[in-house]
């Protein structure tokens, strides 16, 4: 019968043991309840959950935090579609909001055609091990290389090469999350709302003679473009046009009309940069050939 | 002092053993003439740019300050040549970036000595004006970092350095200016050795030579014999073996004492100071006559050259003049890609020949087209896991692993669990890979990003 009593002082001993750690269970979910917002779930549940950072919060999750504490609107999530953003303002009883959109755009306009190469890049395809090699190829140290750095960090399908080994943005997919300004070795993209039609794009900061022939699209500082602007938006600085945003509302297409070489241009819709009237035609499709 | 790990024929562990190509190593030093102008970019060392004090127009001798610098991470400049400032602006530069420049116009006929500095009495000066006079020498370090000797040679309150180790070893193949130096200005090592001592407060010094270089050691002993009994304490010229990468500050520590500095400890930590004999001799030959550093010995040699040799080069000294006096072929028949900057094995591609010979620059390497087509046409295949670079990295990482993590932007995991930190690009890894995989670029760019991403 020893068996049947050690079974039941086990038994016991079990419950009892049990009883305890769930009184302190529930004592402990008492005492230390930390009470959520429920609406934050549901909003991160709205969100794209793709975790860009374009907002400027460190995930969705943060962001869904802010929205819900009132110190971000929905519309800054410049990713979700307009249904979700609204259903985000419903759900919290807040405005939408809206919030300009913002592109990437390129500060540069050299490719394969009519930029010069200095010398023929061997080592790995991507920009950044090229700018580690004296800069890459391009003989225009700010120009871009044309490797595709962008396009592969890109997750939203936004930027393609063309065939010239110039990015394009789709300003469509693009949700300005700023990973190809990070990524790019030569710092040539920036966000910029759409309504920034004028557009310098051109980075060199070698003199005009220079520049010119390295790139046949160089800003070649001559100050045609300075002279036509309203005076505030735009002056010349480091043998480059460059253009106060500040002034924006002042934008006409009139400063692009004189530029020789179409580096200043106007974007009529976000993806369709126009050159002025006086830009040397580029007509030319192959690659030109390597310098020195 | 016995140095028992060289009897025991240990160097340290692993690296490698490339043909040394040693072709100038029996040819003194010439020197260049001067070129019709020189450039000298502000940023040449690693820290902050210095700021520009001539003015465009302005006329300056040799030996002139032209750049001075408050920030203690950073060195002054001297006008290499006497002439005209002809402008300052943005030039281009080895690393790509075109960086802000001074560049002046040499009158012709120029004298090459200096004209600037006053000789000063080395005897009994301390050694806190040992590092001043170091700082307004513009010195920093000649073996291919660059790094500001006066920053190197302070030692913090709280350390305590007893030796100075010279590094004497030009493990890299091919270059011979440091063995040069060695043999030809044996003297003033001696002098800058004790400069050095004076600064630091070390009590003994050891040069250490790789041993296919007994000359060196011969000449630098005599040296210490003709300089007799000194106040400083001791200095020795010790053989190590002949080994790629024995230049290396860790590396030669652990072949002349048998131990290791700590991952990510610098030879301070063990009461030590490493700098190079190029930088050494030329303390002991600026410091005395109170002079700034204005050239430095390069050796430009290769297949291409007709007349490989050691030079004295005018800092600032476009490539192209340089090439073209040692008899490399017509700018029109060559191009940038036969040349490389530095050593064949931590090196530099250029992509341009109009960039200067700046203070970090030791060597100029030019090849025959010929033979840079064979090695360009080599075609780059997956890692086969074979472990060579295992084999043969000196600090002990695992190159390939860190490679695959490389080509998935794994950038944080290499530095936190693969100790990228501890390469220092010495290239045994891409020398010995069979499929050809640039592993070392790939850690320049991680490391390049991971510093980024350290400031962000």
């Amino acid at each position: 019968m020893g068996s049947f009593s050690d079974l039941a002082l086990a038994g016991a001993f079990m419950a009892v043991l049990g009883i305890a750690l769930a009184m302190l269970l529930a004592f402990a979910n008492r005492k230390l309840y930390v009470w959520e917002d429920p609406r934050i779930g549901e909003v991160e549940e709205l969100l794209p959950k793709s975790n860009c950072g374009a907002c400027g919060q460190a995930g969705c999750r943060d962001f869904a935090e802010k929205v819900v504490g009132g110190a971000v609107i929905p519309a800054q999530c410049t990713v979700s579609s307009v249904q979700q953003r609204q259903g985000i303002a419903e759900l919290l009883g807040v405005a939408a909001g809206t919030v300009e959109k913002k592109v990437a755009r390129l500060a540069c306009g050299g490719g394969h055609h009519v930029a010069f190469l200095r010398a023929r890049y061997a080592g790995l395809r991507t920009c950044r091990a090229a700018a580690v090699v004296s800069g890459g190829g391009k003989e225009c140290a700010w120009g871009c290389l044309g490797l595709a750095d962008c396009e592969t960090v890109c997750a939203f399908d936004a930027i393609t090469m063309d065939r010239h080994g110039l990015p394009q943005v789709d300003p469509e997919k693009c949700t300005a999350c700023n990973d190809c300004v990070e990524v790019c070795p030569k710092g040539l993209f920036s966000l910029e709302p759409v309504s920034r039609k004028l557009w310098v794009a051109c980075k060199s900061q070698a003199d005009g003679d220079t520049a010119e022939a390295a790139c046949e699209v160089a800003c070649t500082a001559c100050g045609k473009c300075v002279a036509d602007a309203h005076p505030k938006l735009m002056q010349l600085a480091g043998n480059l046009a460059v253009i106060n945003y500040d002034w924006n509302d002042h934008a006409s297409r009139e400063p692009i009309e004189r530029c020789p070489t179409g580096a200043i241009v106007w974007f009529e819709k976000p993806d369709r940069p126009v050159k002025g009237a006086a830009a040397k035609k580029i007509l030319r499709n192959e690659p030109l050939p390597v310098l020195h | 002092m016995k140095l028992l790990s060289y009897f025991r024929g240990e160097a340290f562990q692993r690296g490698v053993h490339p043909p040394s190509c040693k072709l100038t190593a029996d040819r003194a030093i010439r020197r260049l003439p001067f070129p019709p102008k020189v450039t000298v970019p502000l940023s040449q060392h690693i820290g902050k740019p210095p700021r520009v004090i001539v003015r465009v127009g302005q006329e300056v001798v040799r030996g002139q300050p032209v750049a001075r610098t408050e920030d203690w991470l950073s060195v002054p400049h001297h006008a290499p040549v006497t002439g005209v400032v002809e402008s300052i602006d943005l030039r281009p530069t080895a690393r790509g970036p075109w960086a802000p420049a001074i560049v002046i116009r040499a009158h012709p006929g120029a004298t090459q000595e200096d004209l600037w500095g006053q000789p000063r009495d080395m005897a009994g000066v301390g050694g806190a004006e040992i590092l001043q006079a170091v700082w307004d020498a513009g010195m920093v370090g000649l073996g291919g970092a660059a790094f500001p000797t006066h920053a190197k040679l302070s030692v913090p309150k709280q350390a305590k350095v007893h030796t100075l180790v010279v590094n004497g070893c030009e493990c890299e193949p091919y270059l011979t200016c440091d063995h040069r130096v060695m043999v030809e200005e044996a003297d003033y090592l001696i002098q800058g050795i004790r400069y050095a001592m004076r600064a630091t407060g070390a009590v003994r010094a050891i040069v250490g030579i790789e041993d296919n270089k007994p000359d060196a050691r011969a000449a630098i002993r005599d040296a210490v014999g003709r300089a007799g009994k000194l106040p400083e304490g001791e200095i020795f010229a010790e053989l190590v073996p002949t080994k790629y990468p024995q230049g290396s500050e860790k590396m030669l520590i652990m072949a002349l004492f048998g131990v290791e500095v700590p991952s990510g400890a610098l030879p301070l930590s063990m009461g030590m100071v490493v700098n190079n004999v190029g930088t050494l001799a030329a303390l002991g030959r600026l410091l005395p006559a109170g002079r700034g550093l204005t050239e430095r010995v390069v050796t430009v040699t290769g297949s291409g050259v007709a007349r490989p040799g050691d030079y004295r080069v005018a800092l600032g000294t476009p490539l192209r003049f340089v090439l073209d006096y040692a008899g490399a072929p017509a700018a029109d028949a060559m191009d940038a890609r036969q040349v490389i900057l530095g050593g064949p094995m931590m090196g530099q591609a250029i992509a341009s020949l109009d960039v200067p010979i700046t203070k970090g620059v030791s060597g100029v390497l030019v090849f025959r087209r010929e033979d840079m087509a064979e090695r360009e046409s080599r075609q780059t295949y997956p890692c086969i896991k074979c472990g060579e670079c295992v084999e043969s990295c000196p600090m002990g990482l695992n190159p390939s692993a860190l490679g695959m993590l490389a080509a998935k932007r794994e950038y944080e995991l290499m530095g936190e669990d693969y100790h990228l930190g501890d390469c220092f690009e010495c290239g045994c890894c891409t020398y010995v890979c069979p499929s050809n995989i640039p592993l070392v670029q790939q850690f320049r760019v991680a490391k390049q990003i991971l510093r980024e991403q350290a400031v962000a």
